[in-house]
Formats: structure tokens, C-alpha cells, sequence
């Protein structure tokens, strides 16, 4: 039971460290009021950019720097778009996911051609010093990103509630038009927070290519960004309940991971369908209780 | 001095239908980069993209069998959307009916083909709209935003098929993970001779139609646009929105239900992972390119189905990736979208400034300067 419990919680970060990355990345779009569904395009193209950048220099972490530029890249086209341009973040969003894998896609034929099997690398390595702790070695023993990914919630908190510029993200998202009229440029601040929000999700992109799989794979991020948006809403745009989501889905998928090994006579399928089952409950549930930015997804023009 | 000045009003009504071929352009200039860089000539690739899918009847008609499902999740998309639901789900919904006409395909073995062909298509649209049902009663009943559900759904009804092909509807011959083939009856007839074209591309079409029949003739249309354009104004006019997005949603669903069925029946014959490259994703593509208007999903559609077939040319010709036709079907929606924005402006040359203003009044001047 404490080797089952030991290993459930060690893999449980593991599978968590993306979505915490992705969701604190759309956490500032959304609190800035931008609805950013360019992050599974932004995540898959933060995946592959890093995986290409790290095993063409040798150098993993100049391949997570890659990913993260890419991710800001990203964030200020959708800037440009649902900003500037004033278009439907909806449809903005989606565009630019199409785009970004679309674009990865095409690099990926143009490096590698046709592989049969998936091109890999050698990855990051747990942080070994702690692995070497008894008992909680293997819970401890984690990726440097995971650390980064855990020490970046309350740095995120800090940040949009402690700091003049967290405020002023958090007034363009719920009153842009007071925030205006109080000085605040409205659409530098979207930018940035556009911005930020980028270079996180693409940093969870990249965790997954160059820490957990050390390989690229078309399916590497598998609905990840969807989930992410998810667990903001169940997180009630809050970054430490954001960030109990993030755990909680990464439990369910880690249970279900053992669970499917436990000899139980269901087919697997069930138990990898199982945490986006219990991503929509819990939505279900929180549904009526959550409160949006209250600009969210309105456009805001200057005349 | 005259200068040029942008400013806010409709542009002149000859710009219109310049902005997509404008916003082509540009796409094609941006996508060009892509095509050098897999050292390709641009003007030679574009030709293969472009020019040599539609120079031969055969590739021409593999343009309209390639267009066949994208009419479906076109629609599909443009019905939901015109109530202000998101359904981002087609894909899901697409994979729904394309399991129930697997499932019915090979049921129906001894039916003639006028009775298994309305049956399989009814089926998927069942399906559709049953796999669209959930996120749509969670949005009506428990405000659970659509966009979220309906994209997890698509994620866990791979799952699903995973299920199947692995498990109960694996090919018992071959061991594939593929569903037995449908029976003969149930395949969609052929609409000319040695060519894939078949009956769903006639289906695509009557549901364009009726599409725009629904949206601009009916009381439903009516209602569900009016919810569109604003939830609260609508029900203030009375009308029930919660019904209007359940039936919009629904129907969204069963028409990209529609789409799976015909892939099916038309194209495959037997279910396997990879019956969408992501035709319920390009759905919404196209209802934009189209601007939810359903003679422009049409025409979208078809548009959009060139780029696909252009793709495989010019990957075939050049060595380009195929991919190129994703891209430039992506690029073209956000620079199409951009581009729309600014028919609501005009660039006016602004003549020479008076020289002096009108003196002000003089109380006026004194406001100025207390303010």
C-alpha cells in the first residue's frame, strides 16, 4: 500500500507538471480577458520546437528557452488578432491552434520525413541528489520542471495579486473601459499577459517532449490544452485552486494508470477516458457557482 | 497639406467581395515561406497547389468526394454558430455517427439498399445528436460553457473507438484494428462511373439547402439567430433561448453525425481510428470562411476541399509536406477574419486642413480651460 501510495502521488505530480504550466499560462490570458484556445496548438508547437531545438544543440534547457519563445510568438499573434484586431477569441483561438499544429506538423515531415517509429532523445533526468532520499526519494526525486512548474504557482499568485502589474491584468479583465480611464494601457497589458501566458503553455508543451517522453509524437498532447481550460474554470480563476485541479486530474490519471494493471476485467480504454469524464463532472458541478472575468471574451475598443 | 486618413465606417460596398480574394493573397504570399523552406519553388508549387488538382476530371472529382464531409461539418458548425453556441464538437459527433453506421452497416445485411441507406443515415444523425446531448443540457440546465465539453468530448470518443476496434469489433479475419466491412446494401451508390464520388455529396448539398431554408424561412431560423445575435434581447422578445440552443445544438450534432456516416459508407466501408484527419475542426473553417452564410459554407467547403487535394499534389509533386494544406487552410481563416474587420473602415484622403478654425465661442473657451 505505501509503495501503491508512494508511486501514485511521485507519478501523479509527474502528469500534473503540463497542465499546471498550460493552466497557469491561460490563467493570465483569461484574467486579462483573453479566451486563449490557441494553447493545445501552443502547447503541441512548444512540444516540437523544443524537441527539435534540444536534440539538434544537445542542450535540453535551450530547447525548453525555444519552446518558450515560440509560445510568446504565439500569445502575441493572438494578441494581434483578438486585441488589436477585435475578432472573435473564439474563433481566433481555434485558428491559431490549427495553425500551430499545422505548422509543427510540417516541420516535423521536413526534419524527420515519414518515421516509423517516433524520432527520440535523450531526456531530462530526475533531479538525482533528491531520488537518493529514503522513502519519499521517489516522490521528491522529480524533473527540475516540475519544481519550476510547483514554485510557479505562488510566484503567479504573487504576481496578479501583489504586484501593480497583476492589478492591472486583472482590471483590463474585468473593466477594461475603468482601467482605461484610470491610465492603464489596455492593450500593451493583454499583449503581455498574452505573452506570458505563451511561453507557459509552451513550457508544458515542451516538459512533455524533452522530460516525460524524451520523443515527439503527433498525439503528444492529446486533448491537454482542452483540459486545461477546463480545470480554470473548476479552479474558479484562483491559482491555488487552479493548481488542485491540476492535481486532481493528474491523480485520476495516475490511478487510472495503476488501475489498468490492478487485473480488473474493464477495458483500458475506460480508464484513460476516466479523468476527462471527471474533468466534465466537475465542471458540472461548479458550473453555476463559477465567475467569469467579467470581460472575458469582449473585445475592447478604444473610439 | 491632403492626407490619408482611416476611419470608422462601412467600406464602399465594391471592397466586399475583394476581401477574400485579398485575404487569399496574403495567405499564399505568408505560406510561401513554408514552401521555400522545403526548397520548393513558390510560383511552381502554388500551381501544383492550385492549378493541377482541378486540370484533370479525376482530380477534380476527388476535390468534390474530398469536400463531401466538410459540406456536413460546414453546416454542421454554421447551425450551431448561428444560435451563439459553440459546438467545437463535430469531430466528436462526426465519430458518433460514423460508429452507429459501422454498427448498422453490417446489421443491416439483408435490407435493400433503399431501406439500410435511410436507416444508416437517420442512425448517424441519432448518434450525433445524442453525443452532442450532453454538453448541450449541461450548458442549458447548469450554465457549463460548451466550448470546454464539447472539445473533451472529442478527446474521449477516440477512446471509444479505441474500444471497439481493439476489443469487441476487431476484424476477426485479419486481426486489423478494423470493424468488420458494412454489407453491400448499406454502401452509398456511386454518382459516376470509376470515381469515389458518392451519394453523400448529393446528402452535403440538400443539407446546405436546407440549411438555409431553416435559418432564413422559418420561425426556428428566426429564433436561433436571434439567440445568436443576443441571448437577452432574444428572450426580452420572448423567445425561449433554452430551446433554441438545445434544438440548434442537437441538429449541429446530428448533421456532423451525418458527416461520419457518409465517410462510412461512401469512403471506408468499415470504421477505423483514422476516418477524420480533423474534418470537424476544418468544419469550423469553414463556417467562417463562409461567414455562417450557407451558400458561403458551400463554396467554402469546396474551397477548402482544393486546398486539401492541393496539398497531397504538390507533396506528391515537389516534396512539399502535405501539411502545407493545413496551413494555408488556417492561415487563410485568420487572415480572412482580419481582413474582414476592416470593412467596417475607410481610407479617406483628407484635403487640406482649414487653415484657422472657426473661432469658439467664448464660453466654450472657458470650459476648455476649466476642464
Amino acid at each position: 500500500m505505501e509503495v501503491f501510495l508512494i508511486g501514485l502521488i511521485a507519478a501523479t505530480l509527474r502528469v500534473a507538471t503540463p497542465l499546471i504550466l498550460g493552466t497557469l499560462g491561460e490563467l493570465f490570458a483569461e484574467r486579462a480577458g483573453i479566451l486563449n484556445l490557441g494553447i493545445e496548438g501552443t502547447m503541441f508547437c512548444g512540444a516540437f520546437v523544443g524537441f527539435v531545438v534540444g536534440g539538434a544543440t544537445g542542450n535540453l534547457w535551450l530547447g525548453v528557452l525555444a519552446a518558450i519563445v515560440a509560445g510568446i510568438l504565439a500569445g502575441l499573434l493572438m494578441g494581434l488578432l483578438s486585441v488589436r484586431l477585435g475578432v472573435s477569441q473564439h474563433v481566433s483561438g481555434l485558428g491559431i491552434t490549427l495553425l500551430l499544429t499545422g505548422l509543427s506538423l510540417f516541420g516535423f515531415r521536413l526534419i524527420f520525413g515519414e518515421p516509423r517509429i517516433p524520432p527520440s532523445i535523450a531526456p531530462f533526468e530526475r533531479l538525482p541528489i533528491l531520488s537518493q532520499v529514503p522513502i519519499l526519494g521517489e516522490i521528491l526525486g522529480q524533473y527540475a520542471l516540475t519544481y519550476i512548474a510547483l514554485a510557479l504557482v505562488p510566484v503567479c499568485w504573487w504576481m496578479l495579486y501583489r504586484t501593480n502589474f497583476g492589478l492591472q491584468i486583472r482590471a483590463v479583465g474585468e473593466n477594461p473601459e475603468a482601467a482605461d480611464a484610470a491610465g492603464v494601457n489596455v492593450f500593451l497589458t493583454r499583449y503581455l499577459a498574452l505573452a506570458i501566458a505563451g511561453g507557459l503553455m509552451a513550457a508544458g508543451g515542451a516538459f512533455l517532449s524533452l522530460a516525460q517522453l524524451g520523443a515527439f509524437t503527433y498525439g503528444i498532447i492529446a486533448g491537454r490544452g482542452w483540459v486545461c481550460i477546463a480545470l480554470i474554470i473548476f479552479g474558479n480563476w484562483q491559482p491555488v485552486r487552479v493548481l488542485w485541479g491540476a492535481l486532481l486530474f493528474g491523480g485520476v490519471s495516475a490511478l487510472q494508470l495503476r488501475l489498468q494493471t490492478t487485473g480488473l476485467d474493464l477495458p483500458y480504454e475506460m480508464f484513460l477516458a476516466l479523468p476527462y469524464l471527471v474533468t466534465i463532472a466537475a465542471l458540472a458541478v461548479a458550473g453555476r457557482n463559477a465567475t467569469y472575468p467579467a470581460a472575458l471574451l469582449k473585445a475592447y475598443k478604444r473610439e | 497639406m491632403a492626407k490619408l486618413r482611416i476611419e470608422r465606417a462601412a467600406a464602399p460596398l465594391w471592397v466586399r467581395p475583394l476581401i477574400p480574394v485579398i485575404a487569399a493573397v496574403i495567405t499564399l504570399a505568408l505560406t510561401a515561406t513554408l514552401v521555400v523552406l522545403a526548397k520548393a519553388n513558390p510560383f511552381e508549387a502554388y500551381y501544383y497547389f492550385l492549378v493541377v488538382p482541378l486540370s484533370s476530371w479525376v482530380s477534380a472529382i476527388e476535390v468534390l468526394v474530398k469536400s463531401t464531409p466538410l459540406l456536413l461539418t460546414g453546416a454542421a458548425v454554421t447551425f450551431a454558430f448561428s444560435a451563439g453556441y459553440w459546438n467545437i464538437g463535430a469531430e466528436g459527433q462526426l465519430y458518433a455517427g460514423a460508429i452507429a453506421a459501422a454498427w448498422l452497416g453490417t446489421v443491416l445485411h439483408e435490407a435493400p439498399a433503399l431501406v439500410a441507406i435511410p436507416i444508416m443515415l437517420l442512425g448517424g444523425f441519432v448518434a450525433g445528436m445524442l453525443w452532442a446531448l450532453p454538453p448541450a443540457l449541461l450548458k442549458v440546465k447548469l450554465a457549463v460553457d460548451e466550448v470546454v465539453t464539447t472539445l473533451l468530448l472529442n478527446s474521449v470518443i477516440l477512446f471509444v473507438v479505441s474500444y471497439l476496434l481493439n476489443g469487441p469489433w476487431r476484424d476477426p479475419v485479419s486481426g486489423w484494428p478494423q470493424s468488420p466491412e458494412i454489407a453491400a446494401s448499406a454502401i452509398l451508390p456511386k454518382l459516376l462511373p470509376r470515381a469515389r464520388l458518392h451519394l453523400g455529396f448529393i446528402v452535403g448539398l440538400l443539407i446546405i439547402l436546407a440549411l438555409w431554408f431553416v435559418l432564413s424561412r422559418t420561425s426556428l431560423g428566426l429564433k436561433m439567430r436571434a439567440t445568436g445575435l443576443g441571448m437577452e434581447a432574444a428572450r426580452y422578445a420572448g423567445v425561449n433561448v433554452g430551446r433554441a440552443i438545445l434544438t440548434a445544438a442537437l441538429i449541429s450534432g446530428g448533421i456532423a453525425g451525418i458527416a461520419g456516416v457518409s465517410e462510412i459508407a461512401g469512403i471506408h466501408f468499415h470504421l477505423i481510428d483514422a476516418i477524420s484527419p480533423g474534418y470537424g475542426y476544418t468544419g469550423i473553417i469553414i463556417a467562417m470562411l463562409g461567414g455562417l452564410n450557407p451558400f458561403g459554407v458551400g463554396l467554402a467547403a469546396l474551397f477548402v476541399g482544393l486546398l486539401s487535394i492541393g496539398g497531397q499534389t504538390v507533396s506528391r509533386a515537389l516534396g512539399v509536406p502535405a501539411y502545407l494544406g493545413d496551413v494555408v487552410q488556417a492561415a487563410l481563416l485568420l487572415v480572412t477574419l482580419g481582413a474582414f474587420i476592416f470593412q467596417n473602415y475607410r481610407i479617406r484622403w483628407i484635403a487640406d486642413e482649414p487653415r484657422s478654425l472657426p473661432p469658439l465661442p467664448a464660453s466654450a473657451e472657458n470650459d476648455l480651460e476649466t476642464n
